[in-house]
């Protein structure tokens, strides 16, 4: 298996390890619920080096990453990020991924892990016959994120970078406690925070160093139910090469009029009559839970599929995300989940299903 | 870990406490299974009144991370049913063995506890080789 540079720490940590698409990762340390909760209220620390990081350079970068993605990546101005879906012709997703730009001809993506090598492939084809640099950085960099409504405060006496001023989605090179890093307000959790780039060999420090001043680890159990609760798509579960942006509930990740791209026939054709079918929020009526793979029937017939289901640990109830045909999408309505064999009553509601006070 | 010595144990984790008495046995999941299983948030648990066969499945347990099935150990029928894990699954974290029980379930063959389950030492030594250290 592989693993991350801080491998070690998290043994150290006591984390319950698990295999994690051909990674060694923890998915709790103490518990979710309450690494969940601390996330939500105080500061959670999140190893998530095992994602990809790509470097592109070059005078072909922008129409290069234009033509293979949804969003406008000409919009981004330099040291901001942008959410983007990297696309088929078919316009299905390669895989969803946070596009970043330092500066003109000079960008850089961090992609799903499980999904590196495939990304880089797919980029290599594109970028054939374009003067374009692609280099796959991953193992260069470890990936924390610290992420909480206290992150802020946790992080400002590590560096010399004001974080305050820094939005949503922009990011700035500097230092943590020493160590070259970037440091980016962005997340999959649905609460503010930071997602800081390092050099592996100053991970394991930065890390402890944190902890030390009142960061929480958390795994991926609870990177999951944060993820959901805020309606983050999961690649592999509620995404994947057979949804469209579109049919994910991505429209605003769609710019049609940004010029051809890969698979806009589709998502032009897919916005005038409608998707087939659409990614919704669900929270169940009856008692149970959801999960990934568990098919939405009517009768004998099955008309949808569960992508995502857990329970809530901020609600309190199960939620979770399923594919429904079209006029079955709108919120209140109710529909059945088959939950080992048994017909379980959920219903529509609005998206996200938690999001944090301004 | 403590594993009471004075219950018995099945492979898929439940432990059963005799009272010879009362003909009755206590169905629960044991410390390690709690342990793996991570924070419970639901406990489906069959009626009162169930006859159940040694092997059959009694219910299902959610975690936040994931489900999984609930074997009954032994036969017979089942007299009682924690209530309060309907308001409260997280007894079966805190406190597997005592206010975390599951079911009540009168034997109908009280030798089968000896034919099918492991007694304490037995079971620590199969977690410990199941868990790979």
């Amino acid at each position: 298996m592989k693993k991350t540079p801080l491998n070690a720490v998290h043994h150290e940590l006591g984390a319950k390890m698990v295999d994690f698409g051909g990674w060694e990762m923890p998915v709790q340390y103490t518990g979710i619920l309450d690494e969940h909760e601390a996330v939500r209220t105080g500061a959670g620390l999140f190893d998530v080096s095992h994602m990809g990081e790509f470097t592109f350079r070059g005078p072909d970068t922008v129409k290069m990453l234009q033509s293979t993605t949804c969003n406008d990546v000409s919009k981004i101005v330099n040291g901001r990020a942008q959410y983007n879906g990297l696309l088929y012709p078919t316009a299905t997703f390669v895989d969803d991924l946070l596009v970043y730009k330092n500066a003109d001809n000079d960008y850089f993506a961090v992609v799903n892990a499980s999904n590196i090598d495939k990304d880089f492939e797919w980029f290599q084809e594109i970028a054939k016959g374009m003067e374009v640099e692609l280099v796959n950085r991953s193992d260069e960099y470890a990936l924390l994120a610290l992420q909480g409504p206290k992150a802020l405060a946790l992080l400002q006496p590590l560096t010399g970078t004001d974080l305050s001023p820094l939005k949503y989605y922009a990011f700035a090179n500097g230092t943590v406690d020493g160590a070259k890093a970037i440091l980016s307000r962005t997340g999959y959790t649905g609460e503010d925070g930071f997602e800081i780039f390092l050099d592996p060999g100053d991970a394991p420090r930065i890390m402890k160093k944190l902890i030390e001043l009142g960061a929480k680890p958390c795994g991926l159990g609870a990177r999951d139910t944060l993820r959901l609760e805020a309606k983050m798509a999961l690649y592999g579960n509620d995404i994947d090469h057979t949804t469209t942006p579109l049919e994910a509930d991505l429209g605003w990740i769609v710019k049609l009029e940004k010029g051809d791209f890969n698979g806009r026939d589709v998502l032009q054709r897919e916005k005038a009559e409608g998707p087939r079918r659409k990614l919704v929020g669900f929270e169940m009526v009856d008692r149970g839970i959801a999960r990934h793979g568990y098919p939405v029937v009517e009768g004998s017939e099955e008309i949808g599929v569960v992508t995502s289901g857990t329970h809530s640990p901020t609600l309190k109830k199960a939620i979770g995300l399923a594919y429904l045909p079209l006029d079955k999408s709108a919120p209140g309505t109710e529909f059945m989940v088959l939950i080992r064999e048994k017909e379980t009553r959920a219903r529509v509601v609005p998206t996200p299903f938690y999001k944090r006070a301004k | 870990m403590t594993t009471p010595e004075d219950s018995k144990y099945a492979k898929s984790h439940e432990y059963l406490h005799f009272d010879e008495k009362e003909g009755v046995g206590t169905i629960g999941i044991t410390e390690y299974a709690q342990k793996e299983l991570g924070d419970v948030v639901f406990v489906e648990l069959p009626q009162v009144g169930t006859q159940l066969e040694a092997g059959d499945e009694l219910g299902s347990i959610e975690s936040v991370k994931a489900v999984s099935e609930l074997f009954c150990p032994v036969s017979g029928e089942i007299v009682e049913v924690n209530e309060a894990l309907a308001d409260k699954p997280e007894l079966v974290n805190t406190d597997p063995y005592g206010d975390g029980w599951m079911v009540r379930i009168r034997l109908s063959d009280p030798t089968e506890m000896d034919e099918l389950m492991m007694n304490a030492e037995e079971y620590e030594e199969y977690i410990q080789t199941e868990a790979g250290h």
